[in-house]
């Protein structure tokens, strides 16, 4: 039985991978097997097709369903030359750059088979979990530095340990995978690629804190990861992986899957769980912190999806292992997503540390137009937009935060030289305004003034007085608002102001940005 | 209680709204999935349904109506019969995104969010799918599509809308 992989990740989905599937199916022949699996990350070779060969898998891309007959004739089947030939994935430049803990399995198991999670290391990390005490699981994620991957960055382990020092009837985990900033699809590929990890990682939460429920928080934008994620969820269930005793341990936990309804600000962990508690997702006052007063009024761990993903590794391998991986207080691994204009787009999971320059220039390629990169932005519509001149920033919580940045969530949007930075200053305030839940003054009505305030500057009225306006805004809403949304909309709007000050110009006539 | 005719839900049968708010009331915060499921059945959250969901869920109908309205995927009357999510977002705009927004747009002769007069063609803007390292991107009628310009977009849409 020869196999052959065709990733049914949604990326490579809209780019014909079921067409290609199916061309394969009818003309492959007798004695072929056509796995479907997550994606590799390499989405700009998708669809990127594999077939097992003694050499290991070897992949050729991207494949359209008219290459299938030449690809056939050629000897796809045992690994044969041909112009589409990419060779065994791990040893392409992109691949052999990165450090897949998190990602390890994806695009490489059928992402609904327990088998072939099992026989990729997967519950090694819970097997290891249920023989130590709670207490030690913390003290494990704890030492080994997981930070939320979500961008706030805040330690795991300690939210891990407020939450299992609570005393309570009733505690709950929940997932944050309203993974909603542009340029992101790290939580989409879990869900769609290997979704028993991001289980795994939810039971071991609730096993180390004392929690018996959990929910993700999935998006309707996702419709396919919610499928595939739906079906997992059935054969964990059925496997004893969650339920009412988890591999025979005796201890249980339950584990549901939600969608959300179109309303960005529900990333917001504590707009999510209003969501939940199906409520409009208005942000809440913090404290009370959801560890101690989260989902139904109980204390709720609430973690990005990427660190739930990244517990069982850190488990099956030491926390050690794990936090050897890194630089400065930035331990462990980040998967950077590359998208828009880049030559080389998909996902890259490295040590914390890279250069940005090194992810644009090396990883990415440069733009996929080949004209020069303007800007980039790190971190989804709340990020900063950076400019090649400081591209020495080191891929890090504390050094994004030092240049006025963020990493978000680890996407990464290339820009060309075409891009207008005034255009992307005003959506910027746009989107805020079209997101904002509207419980903080700021946020609700700033936005829209921001929009009408960068308007005038464009059109060239009072662009002195006006940008001085737009500052004293930013500052407004950085400082008056609740959450992020608000809080963080300036870094987008005054990294083009500060960096990108001619394209305020309008005319194209070179008006000075006013000094504070 | 009076029911308002508006007319918006051709199909509307409070038997299966019923049908489908007791199916969910046994779960915790039951709300958001209660409104999926009418939407799905009904092809929006009829306002009939409205003050059955807040009885069943012992609130006041005002509150229903401000969960209904807070979020961007309910729809108080149904969408065309192809509906195009397309997306606004960063990444795509990176790739030629606006361009290929305006030129579906101005083909069909509607703005986003609106319908086509024939009740074929509805756009709605999304704010990311996920499809960020294959932009532009679209899902129509639920299909995903990549990598798109102008021409392979409005391609994708008559491919569904023709019979």
């Amino acid at each position: 039985m020869i196999r052959l992989f065709v990733p049914k990740d949604v990326s490579a989905l809209a780019v014909g991978a079921d067409r290609v599937a199916k061309v394969l199916t009818q003309q492959a022949g007798e004695g072929v097997q056509i796995v479907r699996t997550g994606s590799r990350g390499m989405t700009w070779l998708e669809p990127l097709i594999e077939v097992e060969t003694p050499e290991g898998r070897i992949a050729y891309g991207p494949v359209t369903p008219a290459d299938v007959p030449e690809l056939l004739a050629a000897g796809l089947l045992s690994g044969a030359d041909h112009p589409l030939r990419i060779g065994r994935p791990e040893d392409h430049p992109f691949m052999v750059r990165q450090t897949r803990l998190t990602f390890a399995r994806c695009g490489i198991v059928d992402p609904l088979s327990l088998d072939d999670y099992r026989a990729h290391g997967g519950l090694e990390g819970l097997t290891k979990a249920l023989a130590m005490s709670p207490e030690a699981v913390v003290a494990e994620v704890t030492a080994s530095g997981l930070r939320g991957r979500g961008g706030a960055g805040f330690p795991t382990g300690i939210k891990w340990k407020t939450v299992a020092d609570a005393a309570a009837d009733r505690k709950y985990i929940v997932c944050n995978a309203d993974e909603g900033d542009s340029g992101t699809f790290a939580d989409r590929m879990i869900l769609e690629g290997d979704p028993f990890c991001l289980i795994e990682g939810m039971v071991i939460a609730g096993l180390a804190v004392g929690a018996t429920k959990g929910f993700v928080y999935s998006r309707s934008e996702y419709p396919h990861a919610n499928v595939t994620f739906t079906e997992a969820l059935i054969l964990a269930r059925e496997a004893g992986l969650i339920g009412p005793d988890i591999l025979d341990s005796g201890r249980s936990f339950e584990l549901e899957l939600r969608v959300g309804a179109g309303a960005y600000v529900c990333g917001e962990e504590t707009a999510l769980l209003e969501s939940l508690e199906g409520k409009r997702g208005m942000v809440r006052a913090k404290p009370p912190l959801p560890a101690h007063v989260g989902l139904f009024g109980k204390p709720t761990v609430i973690n990005n999806l990427v660190s739930l993903a990244s517990v069982p590794v850190i488990l099956a391998k030491g926390a050690k292992a794990y936090a050897d991986y890194g630089l400065g207080r930035s331990r462990g691994t980040m998967p950077i997503q590359i998208a828009g204009n880049a030559k080389y787009t998909g996902l890259f999971e490295a040590a914390f540390g890279i250069t940005l320059g090194e992810i644009i220039e090396t990883v990415a390629g440069g733009t996929l137009s080949g004209r020069p990169v303007k800007a980039v932005q790190c971190g989804g519509p709340l990020g900063a937009y950076f400019p090649p001149s400081l591209f020495d920033t080191p891929y890090d919580y504390e050094a994004f935060t030092a240049r006025d940045g963020l990493i978000g969530h680890g996407g990464i949007v290339v820009f060309d030289d075409s891009v207008q930075m005034g255009a992307q200053a005003r959506f910027a305030m746009e989107f805020c305004a079209i997101e904002s839940c509207g419980k903080c003054t700021p946020c609700r009505i700033g936005s829209t003034r921001g929009v009408e305030v960068i308007d005038k500057i464009m059109a060239g009225t009072e662009r002195a007085a006006n940008m001085a306006v737009l500052e004293d805004l930013c500052q407004t809403l950085k400082y008056g608002s609740l959450c992020a949304l608000g809080g963080f909309t300036p870094y987008p709007v005054m990294s083009a102001v500060r960096h990108f000050p001619d394209d305020f110009n309008g005319s194209g006539t070179s008006a000075k940005v006013p000094a504070e | 209680m009076a029911s308002k005719t508006t007319n918006l839900v051709a199909d509307w049968d409070p038997n299966r709204a019923a049908a489908i708010i007791n199916a969910h009331l046994g779960l915790e915060g039951p709300a958001l999935p209660i409104l999926h499921g009418l939407q799905a059945a009904f092809g929006c959250v009829p306002s009939e349904a409205i003050p059955m969901v807040a009885k069943a869920l012992n609130r006041s109908r005002a509150e229903i109506h401000g969960v209904v309205t807070f979020y961007h995927d309910f729809r108080e009357a149904p969408a065309g019969k192809t509906v195009v999510k397309l997306c606004r977002a960063e990444a795509c705009q990176a790739v030629g995104g606006r361009e290929a927004a305006s030129f579906l747009l101005a083909s069909l002769g509607i703005g986003w969010g609106e319908t086509t007069p024939d009740g074929a063609v509805t756009v709605e803007a999304v704010y990311c799918l996920g499809l960020c390292a294959a932009a532009p991107a679209a899902l129509v009628n639920g299909q995903p599509h990549g990598r798109l310009d102008g021409m392979s977009l409005i391609e994708a849409v008559a491919e569904e809308t023709q019979p």
